[in-house]
């Protein structure tokens, strides 16, 4: 199972093309936040850039913190969105610890699915899918 | 999204009161650039001067800002304080994605604010800020200041002025998200007579995209040619610097205030240079994969002991040519460094260096003396002109407050105007000949981007008046289309007409294809016929006596061709300006 990572940020030179390539693609809007990676500078142009996205955790805070199962583990890291049981009540965009969530103003929440359509988008190769360590059965397991 | 109509936010800062209002027009006007002009109609005074409170201060973006790549810039609207008439300034950075996401086609903005303010509008947000505690901060500050106060990182653009806008010289610029700038024809100057210190905008909308696969796939197309293909290497390559050593060899740099078009020293400014010694990285305008703005550093020693600190500057080959070629500066690190104050005093740097550059040239004559410049200006010393754009950004004496509110205005009173490098506005960098400094001098925005003079003079040498006035009102038309669509101007080699028309299909608006060449021509009279309503005389225009004096690789300048030109130029301004009674 892959992931999106943001390995080589210090390439990064603001165009967005990663955001608006998922949110086209992916969530079918025009946006530059309703993506599952957004761009901002870290503090002024000046700092060079940072990516908000999933960072595919396991188990995931905001799939932990969902009442509904809107959000799923997925089984190597990161999540499954189901978006018609979500209720907008916000608790995984709370629960994210690196922001990756995105709210619009309807409390949709907009996460990165590891589908990486973005990847293609990136003038400067910044992002890349990499392969999870697998989660196998005997992890699971020892984890208490 | 796109729509009929176009949504405008009217804010005004006299009373405080926002209006949304819905115009219509888009089958006249696109948006952008023939938008902008529309709105200064209905919202401008031609028998008003620039600084009357009520004039509108316009941006527009165009009706594929943010669905396509490139289609990143703003069209910034004004009444200029350079020549007070109509004009127009260009700049992308964020503003153009950031209004599109705050659903605006355009913003405009009137009256006056009692004091310094800042405006932070957004698709459910308007507010004003008392910045008064702002008064006198350098651009690069200003804006750290404003990315505390406003909200919205990564989704946001801030545009600011420095103390050159608050002074009111006739060239300050806007600077919009730290690189890019509405750099032409003081539209800095038009915020700071409103007290306007700075505008956020907030993009914190998202829209519906057209169903189907015709609007993706042409995305994935238009993308794939712009990235993978060799048309726009050059600007992400070397980016514009690239053209320092070609227009050398051709003997078309401007340099040493136009008294020669080329130098062996150019070699060290050129954007080889530039990229060896200090490129850091490129950066990109919101929505352009393109990535051409070229950020350079410069490190400055501050102490003994190996204190050093550094600096982030960008550069482009007009800055080059401005404050490099024609004040003789050739250290790449020492033309940063007056970018840098340029940059932080909010001024145009090719109006600033091109001033500077006749001041030194008029000192060195004895036209002026040291009791005017208050510094011994000398070719290539750039500590002395880095203390002079300060003079010019804040200015002590009478020559530095004329010197700010253009070269030509300086010289008439001072003397000096033969050599005076005016196209207009203070030049742009290609003396490249005859049919760049008419399309330039007499040119709508007196940019050097309203037409390819430029280019068709590096590829003809023939002497065919009508041939080059052909080229100058199609390629300018051509232009204006795609100025309406406020698409990058170093994309044009890829949306011709054709492309334009099929995007707009793909997000459904079919109904504008096979009138955008009539829009063109529409917005082009519509523009000038502002231009003339506010005294513009092409007729009128002068080229000064230094172009006649050099020499380019056609050979001197033939000054019977360029006049020829230049009478033939006016009448058509004039002819397409007229009255639309007085046509047919
Ligand atoms: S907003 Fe939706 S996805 Fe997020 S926690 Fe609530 S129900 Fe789950
Ligand atoms: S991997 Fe897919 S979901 Fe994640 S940011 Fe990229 S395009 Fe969006
Ligand atoms: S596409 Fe690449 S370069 Fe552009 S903003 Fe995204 S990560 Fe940065």
């Amino acid at each position: 199972m892959k992931a999106l990572r943001a390995a080589r940020m210090e390439r990064c030179i603001g165009c967005h093309s990663c955001s608006l390539a998922c949110a086209r693609q992916v969530h079918k809007v025009l946006s530059w936040n309703k993506a599952g990676i957004r761009i901002s500078s870290s503090g002024g142009l000046t700092t060079g850039f940072e990516a908000r996205v999933c960072l595919a955790c396991r188990p995931a805070p905001c799939a932990a913190a969902c009442p509904t199962g809107s959000l799923s583990q997925r089984r190597d890291g990161g999540v499954i969105q189901k978006k018609d049981l979500c209720i907008r009540c916000g608790q995984c965009a709370e629960a994210c610890p690196v922001d990756a969530i995105f709210l619009d103003h309807q409390v949709n929440p907009y996460v990165c699915i590891h589908c990486g359509q973005c990847v293609a988008y990136c003038p400067h190769d910044c992002l890349e899918m990499v392969e999870l360590p697998r989660a196998s059965a005997k992890e699971e397991e020892s984890d208490d | 999204m796109i729509r009929d109509f176009f949504r405008v936010m009217v804010v005004n800062l006299t009373t405080g009161r926002t209006n949304i209002e819905n115009i219509p027009g888009r089958d006249e006007f696109l948006g952008g650039s023939g938008l902008a002009a529309r709105l200064f109609q209905k919202y401008g005074f031609v028998d008003r001067d620039w600084d009357d409170p009520e004039q509108p201060l316009i941006f527009a973006i165009g009706p594929l800002t943010g669905y396509f790549p490139l289609m990143s810039k703003t069209c910034c609207a004004f009444r200029s304080p350079y020549h007070n008439q109509y004009t127009e300034s260009y700049a992308g950075g964020k503003s153009a994605l950031s209004l599109r996401f705050a659903d605006l086609d355009a913003l405009v903005i009137v009256g006056k604010a009692e004091r310094l303010t800042a405006l932070c509008v957004g698709s459910r947000r308007v507010e004003t800020r008392d910045v008064e505690y702002l008064r006198g901060f350098d651009a690069l500050q200003t804006g750290r200041v404003l990315r505390k106060i406003f909200p919205g990182s990564g989704r946001r653009s801030i545009m600011r002025i420095g103390p050159a806008g608050e002074n009111l010289s006739a060239y300050a610029c806007i600077n919009v998200d730290t690189f890019r700038h509405f750099g032409r024809m003081g539209g800095g100057t038009a915020m700071g007579v409103k007290n306007l210190k700075a505008i956020c905008i907030l993009g914190d909308r998202g829209f519906a995209l057209p169903e189907g696969k015709a609007y993706p796939k042409l995305y994935k197309h238009i993308y794939e040619q712009l990235t993978t293909t060799e048309m726009m290497a050059k600007y992400h390559g070397l980016g514009t610097a690239v053209n320092i050593n070609p227009l050398n060899a051709l003997q078309s740099l401007p340099w040493k205030n136009l008294q020669q078009t080329s130098s062996p020293d150019a070699v060290k400014i050129s954007g080889e240079t530039f990229a060896d010694d200090t490129l850091l990285r490129n950066a990109a305008c919101a929505g352009c994969p393109v990535g051409c703005i070229h950020v350079g550093f410069v490190r400055e020693q501050f102490q003994t002991n190996n204190q050093y600190l550094y600096r982030q500057v960008g550069y482009d080959y007009e800055p080059i040519f401005s404050c490099g070629g024609m004040l003789e500066v050739t250290d790449a690190s020492e033309v940063l460094r007056i970018l840098d104050v340029i940059e932080k005093e909010g001024l145009d740097c090719m109006s600033a260096g091109v001033a500077l550059a006749w001041a030194t040239e008029a000192l060195e004559k004895g036209v002026i003396t040291e009791k005017e410049t208050l510094e011994p200006l000398k070719w290539g010393d750039s500590e002395t002109y880095m203390r002079a754009v300060e003079h010019l950004g804040r200015p002590e004496n009478d020559f530095y407050r004329l010197l700010a509110q253009g070269t030509m205005k300086c010289a008439r009173v001072y003397g000096g105007e033969d050599f005076a490098c005016v196209l207009g506005q203070e030049m742009a960098g290609y003396a490249t000949g005859e049919v760049f400094f008419v399309a330039e001098g007499l040119g709508f925005r007196h940019s050097h981007l309203d037409a390819g003079g430029y280019a068709y003079d590096q590829k003809h040498d023939e002497k065919d008046v009508d041939k080059a006035l052909g080229f100058l009102l199609k390629d300018g038309r051509e232009r204006i289309v795609l100025n309406c669509m406020v698409g990058c101007m170093f994309s044009r080699g890829v949306y011709k007409e054709d492309l334009l028309a099929e995007a707009l299909t793909s997000v459904g608006y079919g109904e504008l294809n096979g009138s955008l060449d009539d829009i063109g021509k529409r917005v082009q009279r519509m523009r000038w016929r502002l231009r003339l309503q506010m005294g513009y005389r092409p007729d009128e225009a002068k080229i000064p006596k230094r172009y006649t004096e050099i020499t380019t690789w056609k050979g001197p300048v033939d000054v019977e061709y360029m006049e020829a030109l230049r009478r033939a130029y006016a009448a058509s301004i004039l002819e397409m300006g007229a009255d639309p009674e007085e046509e047919s």
